[in-house]
């Protein structure tokens, strides 16, 4: 061992492995390792670019009645059809995108990141804290994610934030739970004592150090949650407890084409079906693509 | 000059299933300012524990700091608030942990890690953390520290990591630094260059230095005073070069004896030291390293030797004087 002139310690001999990569080309990885998933996103991307510009994209007012034009199959004037009211379908399912996606992104959301922190943090306290949030968890996982939701609606009443409420709710357990089993092998991990060691508080430790080493199997349950908060949002607006007339969405649309005119005009439910369905299968694949890219077990050597 | 750590008759035990496990039993050890204090000890001799109880690191429950008195810099660390605690941790005694591969948070920077201590117990702005993260860098032998900085604990190896913890650990001009086991993952050449380093930065900055190892060479060379530990009681204590010269416990000898050594002829045989260390759940009133010790007697069944000897030379053996001699005529 020698020291330099300055009193600096000599080098030792190693050299990093430089990995770089800008997100265009992780982009374009992805890409060519998931084309399903890619599908996927595009899907989502559609969805989304539709929800937000509906006004732009829309041909008619969502709630615009058209008595002149009820039950309408699908034409030139309304490329999809009317409804029982003489609304363009079109355009209501361009706005109940809008609708799914507020609802399915915020309770996927609100419900991931308090499942995340409450996750991490029952496995990081451990103990007694980490076997009572167990328990609760337990109880609330014990009803079917529907019936939980409609529960709550029963309690809060219908409308999109109730709605919102309902879906969140559920959800929360759910990502608790397989975040605390990753977060409790991370427990374990010595760079946790070191931070300890560093004196950094609990909060600290658990939202800086922590949380960010758990974000590859939070986001794809996250992806998988806006599936599966979207399908439960269409459920409650079909059962009626979920998003009110006129506000339109795809859930309510389906329950309304449904009922009386499956067979006379089954453009009312088909579309708003299709819609529902595209949706889901698209946040499906993506979160499979991205659990396969995230996954170290299933990446490739 | 008063000591800067005063450890007396710390206690540490750990309730476990198979039963109440006395981890540290009763040691009393004190650290001078700048001085380099090593504890010595196999697996389970309670040597880590000792040390993660000064910061009061030990996980509660099943650990628990049953008895004993902490006193660091005058204060007593059993009496702080949990906010004072966190503001010794990192800030007036800093630790070096043993595996560099697992120490660091893989998805936060290098620079992120070391200005989070910095902004943390020295209240700096992102600016003056990251000047100081640079010089720190330059202190510890990294060179091009900006680019370092960015990147993330995967991408440097073994050796360059330690350097980081060992930044980390000086980052806040501590008084006291705790290594536990430094060297024990690297491998040897990358061994000699990171204890050089922390010898080097312990003088420079007059810190103290707990080092934690159950690498003999280790002490000799680098240590000023050796606490040698065994079933959580300090077996010798003493200056290395007088423990390691002249050995009054026989587990010192013992241990002496396992390792290679270039002083002696090569084709003599490595000595391993017989037998298993004993459970910790079901020691009796005698002497724990009895039923390994070759020097044992009847009265070593009875009672536990206390720790005694001459100036500053101690040992927790009734028989240390004949060993004292033995050893010095084998030498």
């Amino acid at each position: 061992m020698s020291t330099t002139l300055d009193g600096r310690i000599a080098l030792p001999a190693d050299e990093a492995i430089v990995l770089h990569r800008s997100y265009w080309q992780a982009t374009l990885h992805f890409c060519r390792r998931e084309p399903l998933g890619a599908v996927g996103a595009v899907l989502v991307l559609i969805i989304a670019i539709t929800g937000l510009s509906a006004e732009l994209i829309a041909p008619y007012s969502p709630t615009a009645n058209d008595f002149a034009a009820m039950t309408e199959a699908p034409s030139w004037t309304h490329w999809l059809g009317t409804d029982q009211f003489g609304r363009d379908l079109l355009s209501r399912i361009i706005y109940g995108a809008r609708t799914a996606l507020i609802v399915g992104l915020t309770s996927a959301i609100v419900g991931g990141f308090a499942g995340l922190v409450l996750g991490v943090a029952s496995a990081y306290f451990g103990g007694r804290l980490d076997l009572v949030f167990q328990r609760i968890f337990d109880v609330v996982m014990a009803f079917p994610l529907i019936i939980m939701a409609l529960a709550v609606v029963a309690i809060f009443g219908t409308g999109v934030h109730n709605v919102i409420v309902a879906i969140t709710i559920p959800l929360i357990p759910r990502c608790a739970r397989v975040v605390r089993s990753s977060a409790l092998a991370i427990r374990e991990i010595p760079y946790v004592d070191a931070a300890r060691a560093c004196g950094y508080s609990h909060s600290r430790i658990i939202l800086r150090h922590m949380v960010p080493n758990v974000m590859a199997p939070f986001l794809i349950m996250l992806t998988a949650f806006v599936g599966q908060a979207i399908l439960a949002e269409a459920s409650l607006s079909y059962l009626g407890l979920g998003v009110q007339e006129p506000t339109p969405a795809w859930g309510l649309m389906l329950q309304g084409g449904a009922e009386e005119y499956a067979s006379t005009a089954p453009w009312i439910a088909i579309f708003p079906g299709l819609a529902i369905a595209l949706t889901v299968f698209g946040v499906s694949l993506f979160g499979d693509a991205l659990r396969d890219v995230l996954d170290p077990k299933l990446r490739e050597r | 000059m008063p000591p800067l750590l005063v450890v007396n008759d710390l206690h540490t035990e750990f309730r476990t299933g198979a039963g109440l496990v006395r981890a540290v039993d009763g040691i009393s050890y004190t650290v001078d300012p700048g001085e380099t204090v090593a504890i010595v000890g196999e697996s389970g001799s309670g040597k880590s524990v000792s040390a993660l109880s000064v910061l009061r690191l030990i996980p509660d429950p099943p650990g628990r700091i049953t008895q004993g008195e902490i006193r660091f810099a005058g204060r007593d660390i059993m009496q702080l608030t949990d906010a004072e605690m966190r503001e010794v941790r990192g800030g007036d005694i800093g630790m070096v942990f043993q595996e560099p591969m697992t120490s660091l948070n893989p998805v936060l920077t290098i620079g992120r890690q070391i200005t989070e201590t910095l902004e943390q117990h020295r209240g700096m702005d992102r600016a003056a953390a990251h000047r100081r993260a640079v010089e720190l860098l330059g202190l510890v032998g990294i060179a091009d520290a900006e680019r370092r900085l960015k990147q993330y604990p995967h991408q440097l190896s073994g050796g360059m990591r330690q350097r980081i913890m060992i930044a980390m650990a000086v980052a806040c001009d501590p008084k006291l630094i705790i290594a536990d086991e430094p060297t024990t993952a690297l491998d040897v050449t990358i061994q000699a260059q990171i204890l050089e380093l922390m010898k080097e930065l312990t003088r420079r900055l007059n810190v103290a230095l707990i080092i934690i190892t159950h690498n003999l060479g280790v002490v000799a060379r680098y240590a000023n005073r050796v606490n040698v530990m065994y079933a959580g009681r300090l077996v010798e204590s003493g200056p290395a070069a007088e423990v390691y010269h002249n050995p009054r416990h026989p587990y010192t000898m013992a241990l002496l004896r396992s390792v290679p050594r270039l002083d002696r002829p090569r084709q003599e045989r490595l000595d391993p030291v017989e037998g298993q260390p004993p459970d910790l759940t079901r020691l009796d009133a005698g002497c724990a390293f009895r039923p390994r010790c070759r020097f044992a007697v009847d009265v070593c069944a009875m009672k536990r030797p206390p720790l005694e000897g001459t100036g500053n030379h101690l040992a927790a053996c009734f028989r240390s004087h004949e060993i004292e001699r033995e050893a010095g005529a084998a030498a």
